[in-house]
């Protein structure tokens, strides 16, 4: 699954242009993945410009 | 805030603040959201603009001006510098106070503007056109009904996901970008410097972009493609440590820009995309300041005049969708199809166009004259750049506005 690193995390919503299922939620200082929703597909840790998303395996 | 308003934006960057400014100059009652407590903050920005684009738009105001440009160097991935003069004038604006001021003209104008309103959804009508929007504020919800709703949040626009439009972006129409302002560093204040090499920002380039004496924004964008197996972060931090080991980082900046075609869907019933969130930004820069305030211009004035006519079907909120495409839209295409072909130019074709620049006298280093030596195999896409560039700095400036 993927996991974020909040206390790296810039809020930028790189991560959600790219999401093809829509299950990142971004506010202001807050950020979260629906995991019933979010299929793994990575693209969000691929574009993330400063490595706060990560997958690892569950 | 007392509902039904005309017309309600969402995001108050330059695309938002326009279009509430324009729609509430036409008569409109505009209620502007912004997610963040601090419109122009924080900034997703290079920072970087041509004058000649921004004046069709808004007048220059020296408080929000960093500094003047008035030649660019590009360099090579062998690192020969060519130096373009008679590019015009460019800025490097103050983001922060930029934005500040377009939300103060719609303000002004009559717009209402909410900070700190999360926009989570819209309302629809029993025939599915848009006709609200639901949104937290300090804890609340709300649901506000508005005649005409325009997207305005960004590349990330979930808003126009909500509406039916697909807004999600290939990896390689996306640049991932990372930049610090440093302090204590050597640039010349009026040139803005562009590094190109696979090597430092494959599939995109490096900038540093003076906003003072001795303080610049020093940023890259990569492609999204090419992310997968080594940060901007990273690559931005080589790039710091070999040309500017003495700087100081006042700000990180982290975003994303889009650089793909005009979404093929910006208007529904009801509702229009705009800036960013409808991948108005220039496809080879990246740059979507001017875009986005000429298309918040073009939507806030037709959703003004949607709303005193009654007509806000997508049949008439279409006139937007061909107004942008006069104004920058068809340029817009040839610039996409521009930068697929730049996009595939290898660290060789980079240098041998330097060497061919340089091998030109002074006054033939132009913008379009890059393009033409770069793409000198490709006489149909020369013709497009014949059209696109005016060898003006905004050809080429304006990254991850």
């Amino acid at each position: 699954m993927i996991e974020i690193k909040e206390d790296r995390c810039d809020f930028c919503g790189t991560c959600v242009s790219v999401c093809p299922v829509d299950c990142i939620e971004l506010r202001e200082t807050v950020i979260k993945i629906d995991r019933d929703v979010c299929t793994n597909c990575k693209l969000c840790v691929y574009v993330c410009p400063i490595e706060t998303l990560e997958f690892v395996d569950e | 805030m007392n509902d039904p308003f005309d017309v309600i934006v969402v995001g108050a960057g330059p695309a938002g603040s326009v279009a509430a400014w324009h729609a509430s100059l036409g008569g409109a009652k505009v209620l502007l959201l912004e997610k963040d407590r601090d419109i122009g903050l924080p900034v997703r920005c290079a920072e970087g603009v041509g004058a000649a684009g921004l004046q069709t738009v808004i007048e220059p105001e020296p408080k929000w001006i960093a500094s003047e440009i008035t030649a660019l160097n590009l360099i090579s991935p062998h690192k020969k510098t060519v130096t373009l003069k008679n590019v015009g004038l460019g800025y490097v604006l103050y983001r922060k106070i930029f934005d500040n001021f377009l939300a103060e003209k719609a303000a002004h104008a009559g717009t209402e503007v909410l900070t700190k309103a999360y926009a989570n959804g819209l309302l629809f009508d029993a025939e599915g056109a848009v006709n609200g929007v639901s949104f937290t504020h300090l804890g609340k919800r709300f649901s506000l009904r508005a005649k005409v709703v325009i997207g305005a949040d960004g590349v990330e626009s979930r808003v126009g996901r909500w509406a039916g439009i697909h807004t999600q972006l290939k990896l390689r129409d996306i640049e991932t970008c990372v930049q610090y302002t440093l302090a204590n560093v050597d640039v010349n204040p009026g040139v803005c410097d562009f590094y190109f090499s696979h090597e430092i920002a494959p599939g995109g380039y490096v900038w540093v972009f003076p906003k003072g004496p001795g303080v610049a924004n020093v940023g890259l964008g990569i492609s999204g493609e090419y992310a997968e197996h080594k940060s901007p972060l990273r690559y931005l931090n080589a790039f710091v440590q070999e040309h500017f080991p003495k700087g100081s980082i006042l700000t990180t900046t982290v975003g994303g820009v889009p650089v793909a075609p005009t979404n093929k869907v910006i208007v529904k019933d009801g509702f229009m995309l705009v800036g960013d969130a409808a991948h108005q930004a220039n496809p080879i820069s990246g740059g979507g300041i001017v875009p986005a305030m000429v298309a918040g211009k073009i939507a806030g004035q037709v959703a003004a005049e949607a709303v005193g006519t009654g007509r806000t079907s997508a049949k008439f909120l279409k006139t937007y969708e061909k107004e942008w495409y006069k104004a920058q839209g068809n340029t817009h295409k040839m610039t996409y199809r521009l930068k697929e072909a730049v996009y595939r130019l290898t660290d060789e074709d980079l240098n041998r166009t330097a060497d061919s620049i340089l091998a030109l006298p002074e006054e033939k280093r132009t913008i379009v004259n890059v393009f033409k030596k770069a793409l000198y195999n490709k006489p149909t896409l020369i013709l497009d750049a014949l059209r696109v560039f005016k060898d003006r700095i905004g050809d080429i400036f304006e990254p991850l506005s």
